[in-house]
């Protein structure tokens, strides 16, 4: 079996998910070539162990992103029976384009990957668990930090290839910036606040104590819909993002069923919460019932003390 | 221009979910509602509609329950009510696109609009596919769509932040949640939608052939339970939480 995977791009080099990949890819067998579109990080998928060919696909029509054009640039160089991309919103997009245009079926955003070929996902955003069993040829979309990442230390020949296609969607306007903060789908360790900060000023009380650890900054759906400040891009539950990472620590957030859908598949879970029967407290590992005002600077305190150690 | 809106109706996000026999227990689900990033996609059509485009038709794809999607869409404005009728539990990406691409083609939209994704299977796949299979454009992650002078424009979320972007030609928006405010039916909005009705259609009217299945589900299940955790009272025990999540965790 021949596996192309589309590498993810995240400023302008390889985003990290695209070793994980790659690592999924391996556990399964066959030979492992790389797309990069737009040709974005093709030295570095080069050096992933296990890749035997990167193809760097470029042209104007890269220059934004215009799903059917990128889609369409990629197909022909597909030679794969199996794709796979990240589950990020432009992987999502990719690997159903693609697979509609091949007449492959795809399945979104796995967890798990075996023979057969076998895959599981979480549904109703972490409610409960799926297994499909997919027919090859087909696509398949990856959940990040889910899969070992493929180590470095390989040195794939990368061959470039120049392609136009035609553009139909054009950027007219940065409205705004995307932040420069750690998307919460994507970080290992994520802090999030509910309504119970009081304000959304005081969420930057968590951003201090995200920035000691290296984690991103969460909110509930109750905090995104009573403050504007918050957007909805923070969002983790059902109508959010849903989140795995290793650390979840939840701050004044009672833990309504969306929210604890979306992260209890957190590999541990912290909860802060001054309310003693707040559902949140049912799937916390550590349980901490004290207000935000006295824990975050004694969580920032001690947490800053454990970096510098 | 004649716009679609694809509603999907699944169980409400306050829903609990419990598996019996490795499937969903349905009949447990007592209260189903359009999936809530479709009903942002149903503000813009009908916003679009108001702004000129010749008529709104909503589609549905689903058993016998999921026809209240249509007369809440019909309630708040749209046309014409169009719903596949199917019984089947799961079904894989292609057969859906090309059941979903089939009912558009025959409405003769040019312009339509989705959730980014199902409150249920959380996939994304049905937008970009069905675009692909009617050689549409597909913009993603989009919060508002506008046209002006038969031109469409869009606010998307790119990666690189909030951007405005203009498209040219048929296409699908598939919608994330944006700052629009909802609008709720009126008193009668809802008595005309009871009265509209909806051409209710099996998926052998299209004339389209299905197919064998090239997906199937095995089972479902319900997420593993955790034990019960440790308990601390006061901020002053802090100290000791991050200790563990230092020694006993090993998460920092």
């Amino acid at each position: 079996m021949d596996i192309t995977i589309i590498s993810e791009a995240s400023n302008e080099s390889l985003h990290p998910v695209t070793a994980q990949l790659v690592g999924a890819a391996s556990s399964i067998g066959g030979q492992i070539s790389v797309i990069c579109p737009g040709g974005v990080g093709s030295p570095e998928a080069a050096k992933i162990s296990g890749v035997s060919k990167v193809i760097s696909v470029e042209g104007d029509c890269f220059d934004s992103y215009d799903c059917m054009a990128w889609s369409n640039a990629i197909v022909p160089f597909i030679d794969g029976d199996l794709v796979l991309t990240s589950s990020s919103a432009i992987g999502r997009e990719m690997s159903s384009a693609i697979a509609a245009k091949k007449g492959f079926p795809v399945v979104q955003d796995i967890t798990s990957l075996n023979d057969g070929i076998s895959v599981s996902r979480s549904i109703f955003s972490g409610k409960a668990i799926e297994e499909v069993e997919v027919s090859l040829p087909c696509a398949l979309s990856v959940r990040a930090n889910t899969f070992q990442p493929a180590e470095g230390g390989g040195n794939a020949e990368i061959s470039t290839v120049n392609v136009s296609e035609e553009v139909s969607v054009a950027v007219k306007e940065a409205l705004a910036k995307a932040g420069e903060r750690l998307d919460v789908a994507e970080a290992d360790i994520v802090i999030s606040g509910g309504r119970g900060m009081g304000d959304p000023s005081n969420f930057s009380h968590l951003y201090e104590v995200a920035d000691e650890i290296g984690a991103a900054v969460g909110a509930s759906r109750a905090a995104v819909d009573t403050w504007e400040e918050i957007p909805h891009s923070m969002q983790v539950g059902q109508t959010g993002k849903t989140v795995t990472p290793s650390l979840y620590i939840a701050v004044g957030i009672s833990g309504a069923i969306q929210h604890l859908a979306g992260m209890r598949s957190s590999k541990y879970i912290l909860a802060i919460n001054k309310d003693p029967e707040a559902p949140i407290f049912g799937v916390a590992d550590y349980g901490i019932v004290a207000s935000w005002e006295e824990s975050i600077p004694a969580l920032k305190e001690h947490l800053s003390a454990i970096m510098s150690d | 221009m004649r716009v679609a809106v694809l509603l999907k109706q699944v169980p409400d996000t306050t829903a609990k979910i419990g598996v019996s026999g490795s499937r969903v227990d349905e009949s447990a689900i007592t209260k189903w509602s359009i999936s809530p990033y479709d009903e942002y996609a149903l503000e813009s059509a009908i916003a679009l509609k108001e702004s000129g485009a010749d008529e709104l038709v909503a589609i549905t794809f689903g058993p016998q329950r999921a026809s209240k999607c249509l007369t809440e869409a019909a309630a708040v404005g749209a046309d014409r009510l169009i719903h596949i009728v199917t019984d089947a539990d799961f079904m894989d990406s292609c057969t859906v696109q090309s059941i979903l691409s089939s009912a558009i083609e025959r409405s003769e939209c040019d312009i339509v609009l989705c959730g980014k994704q199902a409150a249920d299977t959380n996939s994304g796949s049905t937008g970009p596919g069905v675009a692909s299979l009617l050689g549409y454009s597909c913009v993603g992650s989009v919060t508002e769509v506008s046209m002006d002078g038969g031109k469409l424009s869009a606010t998307r979320l790119g990666a690189t932040g909030l951007e405005r972007i203009e498209v040219s030609g048929p296409c699908v928006f598939t919608f994330d949640k944006g700052e629009v405010e909802l609008r709720r039916p009126n008193v009668r909005g809802i008595m005309m939608a009871k009265k509209k009705p909806i051409e209710s259609i099996g998926i052998e009217d299209l004339g389209i052939e299905i197919g064998s299945p090239r997906a199937s589900l095995k089972s479902h299940s319900s997420p593993p339970e955790k034990p019960p955790g440790q308990r601390f009272e006061g901020a002053g025990s802090i100290e000791i939480v991050v200790g563990k999540l230092r020694d006993e965790a090993n998460v920092i």
